[in-house]
């Protein structure tokens, strides 16, 4: 391919544009496994599910047996980490999909449907147009609370936290309170403060303490105290539940202090999910992995096959990508500025700050070092790239 | 009260991890004339959800599984596709059965054609494949007419769609053309060094063994114009004869020697042998380099109603190109001269580490190896 001069990209564009449409074939035997799926047949998960399926089949106009339904597959696209059952879970709402004033449960499902494909401007329609109803619906409280965190609007996520105070547990309270002051200037004492919580509560459900864990962790590493977050870590992992939100944030931990050897065995058995992919590809890169290139030419393709559909979800994910692997920081940073503008949370900072600070133009970074600015969050990281990217003493 | 932190949890692992894929088909559709033809790959996974593929409940789907059931397959995913060209439809019927691999897994590969009772300029595609069970499912289609590709995505809200076949004017196709020949003699580094290898002595003349400047800009000026135009007559000639079909030589021999030529023209700057007659080092060897040319032209695909056109826009875009590396390299070769500089680092050196390089690549083509990865 002597027209490919920029070898590396060009080798890349290539594996990703075969891995996209590769030639077809006829296999060899009929013996030969094409595809692993997800669940055996008479897997009880896939059991409970079909039962479902089949009363709805019967009764499609039963809102009970829908909503248990779209419940049901709503939890596997969280466990599976697969987007699939997303579609799936909104089939089983169809003859309700598309009304104006659906029930509110029906609001309720939908908002969590939309805000998975980052529609948040829409979830957040259908979640006020359900506590209009129901002021104190503590469920559509917590999702909006949730919503207006990671959109980064931090009094209307206070707000709600405080509306569902008198109908939930004081730790409940103290996780929706403390994220939000976690990200606004008062880290330690929240940190210590949701800890005392959780400790002080007798029985916390396993799902409820890993997702503490997990939040306390990146509260301790912001505050760059490693020890501190490697301990809740541990404990969350030692709850041994398959959990793709922990092992992301775990990894890039252990990624920020150059324990990447960890990562490759940590995420080993995890490259169908693509954050973890993402992860698995950048410590195999920082350490010249066996598995890099193939991992690297997967990844491509996975964003590529993402944008073939429209599908921006991955933004965040994909410039750092592009920073770090495909060494492309124009494209990195258009990508983490139009991520900015849905989702505002440390790691979406983070993605525009690095790829501003490769270009060193901390211009293009001004709404995120306005935003660090205005909540005045305590991130070591954050704060040295912007101390990087704004030398102190110069103009801003 | 669990259930809202619960809640909590799901929402921000969602919003992270938005993995594996959500379900795409990918439709390839072809139309020349009254003749419809396509290929759609369907996700396993997706197939089985819809109809069920693993018959022996292992959680694994095989070719045999897959085989057993291609005549419903075919019926399901064909009943959810209409093709109609100016509202006449053409009935698509399966013509083979493939398997391919795509970034989320196995795909079932429906080869179909459909054909018309005539030719039309209006095609409409319906497509309702898997929404009543994900509305999320995206048909992701690649029309292909007249050497021209479009794309369209077929969702829910968009499940039928009409597509103008007009054929590209034919400026736009001479430009498209044309701006191809630009950008391979750019990324075409053999070309490029090849080019420079017979420039770089233009500023220069030999006396009594040695290099000294020439006087004047005309000197130089004419001496690069016979050059880049016998180059260009050269590789015109036999980019067309290739393009057209006259004459096949292959790649591989084609490629080497283009190599070659760029090691000699190279070698011809440190140990002189044609100093007044590079001209005809520049034609010689560009009847090579027009076969390399014609390769590229081949991977693009000529339109066979406008083949003239679009061989004459690439080979016009290609010296265009040649004349923008000229008009920057010849001031800048001209100004510098009178140098030590220019005489023994750029010119010696120079042609030193490009018959170096072009040696690497010679080796890599003749004998299929790979060296330097690009």
């Amino acid at each position: 391919m002597k027209y490919c001069a920029y070898a590396a990209l060009c080798g890349v564009l290539l594996a990703g544009t075969v891995a996209v449409a590769a030639a077809p074939f006829v296999p060899r035997t009929d013996d030969e496994v094409l595809e692993h799926l997800p669940f055996r047949p008479n897997d009880p998960v896939v059991r409970e599910i079909n039962g479902l399926r089949r009363q709805l089949a019967e009764n499609p106009q039963n809102l009970q047996i829908a909503l248990q339904l779209a419940r049901s597959y709503f939890a596997q696209a969280g466990g599976q980490s697969d987007p699939r059952y997303v579609g799936y879970a909104q089939a089983a709402l169809k003859p309700w999909w598309d009304m104006a004033q659906p029930p509110a449960a029906v609001l309720l499902m939908r908002a969590t449907l939309r805000q998975y494909g980052h529609d948040f401007t829409n979830a957040l329609a259908d979640l006020d147009a359900a506590l209009k109803s129901n002021p104190a619906d503590i469920d559509a409280l917590s999702l909006r609370a949730d919503i207006n965190l990671v959109t980064g609007d931090y009094a209307t996520s206070r707000q709600d936290c405080e509306r569902m105070a008198p109908y939930v547990t004081a730790l409940t309270n103290a996780g929706c309170i403390t994220f939000i002051e976690g990200m606004t200037g008062r880290a330690r004492q929240s940190h210590d403060a949701l800890l005392a919580s959780m400790n002080r509560t007798k029985t916390v459900n396993p799902d409820q303490r890993l997702w503490i864990l997990t939040r306390l962790a990146e509260m301790a590493w912001r505050l760059n105290e490693p020890a501190l977050a490697e301990a809740h870590f541990k404990s969350a992992l030692a709850l041994n539940i398959a959990d793709g939100f922990l092992l992301a944030a775990y990894a890039d931990f252990l990624i920020d202090y150059g324990r990447l050897q960890e990562v490759l065995v940590l995420l080993k058995d995890w490259s169908r999910a693509d954050p973890l992919l993402l992860r698995l590809t950048l410590a195999g890169q920082m350490t010249a992995a066996k598995t890099f290139p193939e991992h690297q030419v997967a990844l491509a393709a996975r964003y590529a096959a993402a944008r073939m559909r429209g599908d921006t979800t991955h933004e965040q994910e994909e410039s750092r990508f592009s920073l770090v692997v495909m060494k492309q920081p124009q494209e990195a940073l258009r990508l983490a500025l139009s991520n900015w503008r849905v989702q505002r949370e440390p790691r979406d900072a983070r993605a525009v700050l690095e790829a501003a600070l490769a270009l060193k133009d901390a211009a293009a970074a001004k709404p995120v070092l306005d935003w660090m600015a205005q909540t005045g969050i305590e991130d070591w990281y954050l704060r040295r790239l912007a101390a990087q990217l704004v030398p102190a003493g110069a103009a801003k | 009260m669990m259930r809202a932190l619960l809640f909590a949890l799901l929402a921000f692992f969602a919003a992270l991890a938005a993995a594996h894929k959500p379900s795409d088909s990918y439709l390839g559709v072809t139309v020349a004339g009254d003749a419809v033809r396509g290929q759609w790959d369907i996700a396993l996974r997706d197939l089985d959800f819809a109809i069920g593929l693993d018959s022996n409940g292992n959680g694994e789907i095989t070719w045999g599984e897959l085989r057993a059931r291609q005549s419903e397959i075919d019926a399901y995913a064909l009943s959810r596709l209409t093709v109609a060209l100016d509202g006449n439809a053409c009935q698509p019927r399966v013509t083979e059965h493939l398997v391919d691999n795509h970034s989320d897994g196995a795909y079932a590969v429906l080869r179909f054609e459909a054909p018309c009772a005539k030719a039309g300029a209006v095609l409409t595609l319906g497509y309702n494949l898997f929404f009543d069970l994900d509305p999320q499912h995206k048909g992701l289609l690649r029309l292909e007419f007249d050497g021209a590709t479009r794309t369209a995505i077929f969702s829910p809200d968009a499940a039928q769609q009409r597509f103008e076949l007009t054929k590209p004017s034919r400026i736009t196709q001479f430009f498209d053309y044309g701006r191809e020949g630009v950008w391979h003699i750019w990324i075409g580094f053999d070309h490029i060094l090849f080019l420079l290898s017979l420039l770089l002595p233009a500023v220069l003349v030999i006396t009594h063994h040695q290099w000294r400047a020439v006087e004047r800009f005309k000197t130089a000026f004419w001496d690069v114009l016979k050059i880049v135009t016998a180059f260009t007559v050269a590789h015109s000639i036999t980019l067309s004869l290739a393009a057209l079909g006259v004459i096949s030589l292959p790649t591989r021999l084609t490629e080497s020697a283009i190599a070659l030529s760029v090691v000699l023209a190279a070698l011809n700057n440190i140990f002189p042998l044609f100093q007044r007659r590079r001209w005809m080092v520049a034609f010689g060897f560009g009847l090579i380099h027009g076969f390399g040319f014609a390769s590229v032209l081949a991977d693009l695909g000529l339109p066979r109603d406008a083949l003239l056109l679009a061989l004459v826009g690439f080979n016009l875009g290609v010296e265009a190109g040649q004349l923008a590396i000229v008009a920057v390299f010849l001031p800048v070769a001209f100004g510098l001269r009178r140098s030590w500089f220019y005489r023994r680092v750029v010119l010696i050196g120079g042609s030193a580490l490009i018959s170096l390089l072009a040696a690497v690549w010679f080796v890599e083509r003749a004998f299929n190896l790979k060296v330097l990865g690009f």
